[in-house]
């Protein structure tokens, strides 16, 4: 079994985030970029399956020259290989170009699978793995807390709210998997050591055969036209309960249109 | 303060971090006085940390020392403990120059696998203290193998090791042509030796140190290691690596204690302003800082040195006594720096404060690495 997990470098889950004053683009400089954490659960999910299974595991991510690190962190989890693209001109892609890129990248290397973490920490938006799947014409199989692989069909749980489905499609099929799936391993000294001798195949817009004017800051279908800091917290209301606390809280929250 | 600039060990840096990410102040806290850190010790096993001496062809990491050295040092600055493993990095260098092919094979890929440890290594005894060659375990050949007599002391990890690296006497001291003639190293595994007796000590820290009694063990021919008599030479070899571990982990030390000074002293206001902003407060800091830079330089150089097969006896004793320091300078700034503060339990100064002030009496004195420089680096008369 082929399987590709698709990974993001994120800024640091930690860190206050900022965004820039010049172009209104997240300050990835000023933050420590770390492998989004639920690509962590990806990557684990892959090597679950091809331990089972047989096969190998291909990393693939698009970002800048730094995010290699967050692919070497990939392969020293246990991945096979890589596939890191990266140009300046991909810089303040949206999610449709960035899918367009992943799906140029995944497309013709026979993979049976591709794994995604649901969401990634900065952007939140968890559509990549949908329009990847549709841009390749694949089965997708979202928020999976549970993957079993039986000969060509894929079956996954799907985690709801207080409810699970269970779904199947037969492969080539993209996943996007949940934190509940598994307890994704610690990189091993090994991993590690082994990583910096793995293969990454460096792509860009060109070998891609990419439009540079559908990618990049220039193909966004969006734009942040302006932004402001969020407001400094207020202080809270006290409720002194002299016996009607209750209905005090009750009328506030009436008042908040909450109740 | 950056002190991982170099690139080459960063994704080794960040992989251990991660590791002690799970394990925070609240667990090391609560393992006082005296627990094991069994989950810590698990983990840093399962991801191949603990073997990473150990060659590849053995199943281990085949690491160098200098990555070794990373490793203890990163744990160290999480805020953990990295005593609780480093004997196994250390001693298992006697094994694996000078055992058999027969005992590697025996042994090593069980440590690197995690499911033996070794981490027990019985050299210092009440009676000798720091003159080594006065120990009076005693070793005695017989046709089904040794008999050993004595007592060891300062023993730590006895309690959770299976096997344990014993220096021992075969040849009485008197019967001797030199002192360090006649003591010969075995290793054993600890649960099958009747006779064998360990007793806890309590001290200022949580380091599983014991008391080891031998009454009547009886050993196997070939728990000898190398050959008989030639001991003092294998642990002296073992030295160079075990000073080079120790000078990193309080470099490990001295970053978490400067770290969360210079938080702290950053964000605490007295009389209107950061205390930090006092040069009373910065000046310690920024004096153990550059202590530390410096000493890590030395380090650095030895285990480079080591890593290249070179010899670096000189830097490495001197990675040691200056680590150990700049490492205590830096606890006493920090706790200086928190002041009341720095005494409640909570902020892991006082702990940290209590576990890196004994690597300045142990596993050598200072003392000792002076006279060794005076003797022999500078060429001046044998003080002892
Ligand atoms: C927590 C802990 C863990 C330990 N773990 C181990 C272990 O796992 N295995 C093991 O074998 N040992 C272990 N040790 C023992 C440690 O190596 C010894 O304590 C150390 O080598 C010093 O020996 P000593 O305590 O007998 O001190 P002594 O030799 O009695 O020295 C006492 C003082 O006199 C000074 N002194 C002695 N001779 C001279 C001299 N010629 N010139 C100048 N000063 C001198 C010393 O520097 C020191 O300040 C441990 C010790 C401790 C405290």
């Amino acid at each position: 079994m082929k399987i590709a997990v698709c990974v993001k470098q994120v800024p640091d889950t930690w860190a206050e985030k900022r965004l820039r004053e010049s172009d209104r683009r997240l300050d990835r400089e000023s933050a420590d970029g770390v492998l989004n954490e639920l690509d962590e659960y990806a990557v684990e999910e892959a090597l679950r399956l091809v331990e089972a299974h047989g096969g190998e595991v291909t990393i693939v991510s698009m970002g800048p020259e730094r995010a290699a690190e967050s692919v070497r962190k990939a392969l020293s989890m246990g991945a096979d290989a890589a596939i890191h693209v990266s140009d300046d001109g991909l810089a303040g892609s949206d999610a449709l170009a960035t899918s367009l890129v992943l799906a140029r990248a995944l497309d013709g290397r026979d993979f049976d699978v591709v794994i995604f973490g649901s969401e990634s920490t900065d952007a939140r938006m968890s559509v990549v793995p949908a329009m990847v799947a549709e841009r390749l014409g694949w089965a997708m199989l979202t928020f999976a807390q549970k993957v079993d692989v039986d000969g060509t069909t894929v079956a996954i749980e799907r985690a709801g709210d207080g409810e699970t489905v269970s779904v199947r499609a037969s492969m080539p099929v993209v996943l996007s998997v949940v934190e509940k799936i598994n307890e994704p391993r610690y990189p091993s000294f090994k991993g590690i050591m082994a990583a910096k001798k793995k293969p990454v195949e460096s792509l860009d817009i060109a070998s891609l055969g990419l439009d540079a004017a559908a990618v990049g800051a220039s193909g966004a279908w969006s734009e942040v036209a302006d932004f402001a800091a969020r407001p400094a917290k207020a202080a809270g209301t006290v409720v002194t309960d002299e016996g009607d606390g209750g209905a005090q809280v009750a009328s506030y929250l009436v008042e908040q249109k909450l109740i | 303060m950056d002190w991982t600039d170099d690139g080459e060990h960063a994704d080794l840096r960040s992989g251990v971090r991660q590791i002690c990410a799970d394990f925070d102040g609240a667990y090391w806290r609560g393992l006082e006085p005296d627990a094991y850190p069994e989950a810590f010790i698990a983990a840093l096993t399962r991801a191949g940390y603990l073997g990473a001496l150990i060659p590849t062809e053995y199943g281990g990491g085949g690491a160098s020392l200098t990555e070794a050295s990373i490793i203890l040092e990163e744990i160290a600055a999480s805020g953990g403990n990295p005593s609780a493993c480093h004997a196994q990095m250390y001693i298992m260098g006697t094994l694996l120059r000078h055992g058999s092919a027969e005992h590697k094979q025996r042994y090593l890929p069980a440590i690197a696998e995690g499911s033996l440890r070794l981490q027990a290594f019985g050299v210092t005894e009440p009676g000798a203290g720091s003159e080594t060659t006065r120990i009076s375990t005693r070793a005695e050949r017989t046709p089904d193998g040794w008999i050993v007599n004595g007592q060891k002391i300062w023993t730590s990890r006895a309690m959770y090791s299976d096997l344990m690296l014993l220096l021992a006497r075969t040849t009485p001291y008197d019967e001797c042509a030199k002192p360090t003639e006649g003591l010969s190293v075995f290793l054993f595994d600890m649960r099958d030796a009747p006779g064998l007796t360990i007793k806890p000590i309590r001290t200022m820290m949580n380091h599983n140190t014991t008391e080891v009694f031998f009454d009547d063990v009886r050993l196997p021919h070939d728990a000898l290691i190398g050959e008989e008599g030639r001991g003092f030479r294998y642990i002296l070899d073992g030295m160079n690596a075990e000073r080079i571990l120790i000078a990193s982990e309080c470099i490990g030390d001295g970053r978490f204690l400067l770290e969360r000074a210079v938080a702290y002293a950053s964000g605490r206001e007295v009389f209107g302003r950061a205390i930090g902003a006092n040069q009373g407060v910065q000046f310690p800091l920024a004096r153990a800082y550059a202590a530390l830079r410096a000493a890590d330089l030395v380090r650095f150089d030895a285990a480079a040195r080591y890593d290249r097969g070179e010899a670096c006896a000189a830097e490495a004793n001197m990675a040691k006594l200056l680590a150990s320091e700049a490492s205590w300078a830096a606890a006493n700034a920090a706790l200086d720096t928190h002041g009341g503060f720095g005494f409640a339990v909570e902020y892991d100064i006082e702990r940290k404060f209590r576990e890196t002030r004994l690597y300045q009496v142990a596993p050598v004195n200072n003392n000792l690495i002076l006279a060794y420089l005076g003797q022999h680096v500078l060429g001046l008369p044998k003080s002892y």
